[in-house]
């Protein structure tokens, strides 16, 4: 740290000037202070334009142009002929619209939700539980949070396979009375789980709640962590019941973690397209179990590749998106320190 | 009900509840590991094995000879690491340098740079496949780990930023401007001050980074097309739709691209949690 002793280089002289102010003292010379944070920044937003900004635009201009296999040919490719709106007309009439509609919002709605829900309850749980119990607990949520998507839903996928599954083995384990009144049948050997649209996505949230929820819970273990007992100990002083420690002193604490965890569920689930390709089949799977990210991408990389149509497919996708977390945005810019 | 009993009934009902999560969570992973090393009758079994009796090696073993599609396994795996690891060496130092900037300066277009990061993060990267499929393509980079590289590091960027900067922001100010009072330049400060106590931050950073790299599946399905340049989540994927009942191998592949993030992932947990205790306190 020899750096350290040497004499400040070319800041003497205007050291007086900023000591009137009592502000933080003049750092040393090189590039004029008011350009350094655009300095440092332009290589990040560099990337950003480049990779995420720029294939925006590029996205919604192809969504009104038609991008079929000759225009994407490596040798002579056709320009792209401009057709206006047809490429949404075209979704929007598609019965395949309604289908991805369905599947991808009540499918974020409900794992969101259950994920959610489950997190903070473990999160609690942790909070409370002794220091060897919780690392525990925490090591085993690690793991099911380290499997990669593409793991996972392998994982499941076995674990609900007809035959060889332990999920069928566990139900058939039951009482026949209890199965038959619950389920309707009592022998589950060789009951498919992956063929039905609907017992597809039932796996794919379970799938994806068991990998997001250790998130979660650890986020919020954190936050907990984060509050000074002293709060705890003036409440308990002033006669404060459990719950109104929780609603004036844990919750608004809590909130700004809460409200980024939303907005990152919210991101992850509504574009969940490994663990549903890799459980319903690749791209032969059923039709009716199409998420927008998926119909989006079979449109443009199946054969016959339409990619303009893929585009406004994508365009849709990306508006509902922003139009859902909008106002947690709004949110996170009141909370978080972003001005 | 006396209090003491209560309070012992409370105490054991929180520990069975914990116990039931970790079950939840870790039965999944304990059954792939030990699916990896069963026997095929014991695999194709009805009934409940819960331990492979007795463990087996030739699923393991075929995956690095016979390998996926006339490649081992070896193979898929190198191609993980040469991307993952690329992508968080060069995406930490992009990062840093954007996140010093918004943690440490004030200036004009700051807010709307943060609320851009947060809608860049918003847009799915599914969304973004199929121009970037075809800037990757017109730049030569098509079926090359160079282009998922570079794909990587614009797919992690936005939120190495967002959650890097709290933690540039945690270390006090004062200690920088101790550092100028004793006269050392801009670049000696941020190396010698800041990088140092940044560091913890930028290891939860990059952790990230990695396994978003590491398990990174649509770009990889799209961009590559030759299989000797798949990496594990994509070989993976075309080992079930191959071969999806040899569930032996399948899983010893599965377990095979966990095994590493399982690891990273409990050696770094209780910096990972203090970590983010650190990111959510504003000081």
């Amino acid at each position: 740290m020899s750096d350290t002793s040497t004499i400040a280089r070319g800041g003497g002289h205007r050291a007086s000037a900023s000591a009137r102010r009592a502000k933080p003292p003049r750092r040393p010379s090189g590039l004029p202070l008011r350009f350094v944070p655009y300095a440092l920044l332009l290589p990040g937003l560099l990337v950003i334009a480049v990779l995420l900004l720029y294939p925006l635009y590029q996205m919604v201009d192809m969504s009104f142009h038609k991008v079929g296999l000759r225009q994407i040919r490596p040798r002579n490719p056709l320009p792209a002929e401009f057709v206006g709106a047809d490429n949404y007309t075209a979704a929007l009439q598609s019965d395949l619209f309604g289908v991805s509609v369905r599947n991808t919002v009540i499918f974020a709605v409900v794992t969101v939700a259950l994920t959610l829900i489950l997190g903070t309850l473990v999160g609690l749980l942790l909070h409370k539980l002794g220091p060897k119990m919780s690392t525990t607990v925490i090591v085993g949520t690690m793991a099911a949070w380290a499997v990669p998507p593409t793991s996972a839903a392998v994982v499941w996928k076995w674990l609900f396979d007809a035959d060889a599954g332990v999920v069928n083995w566990f139900l058939n384990m039951l009482p026949d009375w209890f199965s038959q009144l619950v389920f309707g049948r009592a022998e589950w050997a060789g009951v498919p789980w992956l063929n039905d649209p609907l017992d597809i996505y039932f796996v794919l949230v379970v799938t994806v709640v068991w990998a997001s929820f250790p998130f979660i819970g650890v986020s919020i273990l954190a936050g907990l962590k984060s509050i000074p007992s002293e709060l705890y100990e003036a409440a308990r002083v002033d006669g404060s019941t459990a719950f109104q420690t929780f609603r004036k002193i844990t919750f608004p604490l809590l909130r700004p973690v809460f409200s980024v965890l939303v907005v990152l569920s919210i991101i992850w689930d509504f574009k969940v397209f490994t663990q549903l390709f890799i459980l319903a089949g690749g791209t032969n799977m059923p039709r009716e179990a199409f998420n927008f990210s998926v119909w989006s991408y079979i449109e443009a990389f199946s054969p016959p590749p339409d990619m303009g149509l893929g585009s406004a497919i994508a365009v849709v996708l990306t508006v509902i998106l922003l139009l859902i977390t909008f106002v947690y945005v709004r949110q996170i810019v009141k909370t978080e320190d972003v001005r | 009900m006396n209090p003491k009993t209560r309070r012992k009934l409370g105490k054991f009902g929180l520990n069975a509840a914990g116990i039931a999560v970790f079950l939840f969570a870790i039965f999944p992973v304990y059954w792939m590991i030990t699916a990896a090393f069963k026997p095929n009758d014991q695999l194709n079994s009805t009934t409940f094995i819960p331990f492979p009796m007795p463990p087996t090696l030739e699923h393991v073993e075929r995956a690095f000879t016979k390998g996926i599609n006339g490649n081992s396994i070896w193979t898929y795996m190198m191609n993980s690491v040469i991307v993952s690891v690329s992508t968080i060496i060069i995406g930490a130092v992009f990062a840093l340098l954007a996140a010093t900037a918004v943690a440490r300066f004030r200036f004009r277009f700051r807010t709307s740079f943060l609320i851009l990061l947060l809608i860049v993060q918003m847009v799915p990267s599914e969304a973004l496949l199929i121009p970037l499929f075809l800037n990757v393509r017109q730049m030569g980079l098509y079926n090359e780990l160079l282009g998922l590289i570079v794909i990587n590091v614009g797919l992690t960027l936005p939120f190495s930023v967002w959650m890097l900067r709290t933690f540039v922001a945690a270390v006090p100010k004062e200690l920088e401007e101790a550092s100028w009072i004793d006269g050392a330049s801009r670049f000696t400060t941020f190396w010698r001050v800041l990088f140092p106590l940044v560091a913890p931050g930028l290891v939860a950073t990059s952790i990230f980074s990695f396994i978003t790299a590491w398990n990174e599946f649509v770009f990889a399905l799209t961009l590559i097309e030759d299989s000797d340049k798949f990496t594990m989540p994509r070989a993976l994927s075309f080992f079930v739709g191959q071969r999806s009942t040899d569930w032996g191998g399948i899983m010893a592949a599965s377990t095979l691209m966990t095994i590493p993030v399982l690891i990273f992932f409990l050696l770094v947990q209780r910096r990972m949690v203090s970590g983010l205790v650190a990111g959510a306190v504003k000081g």
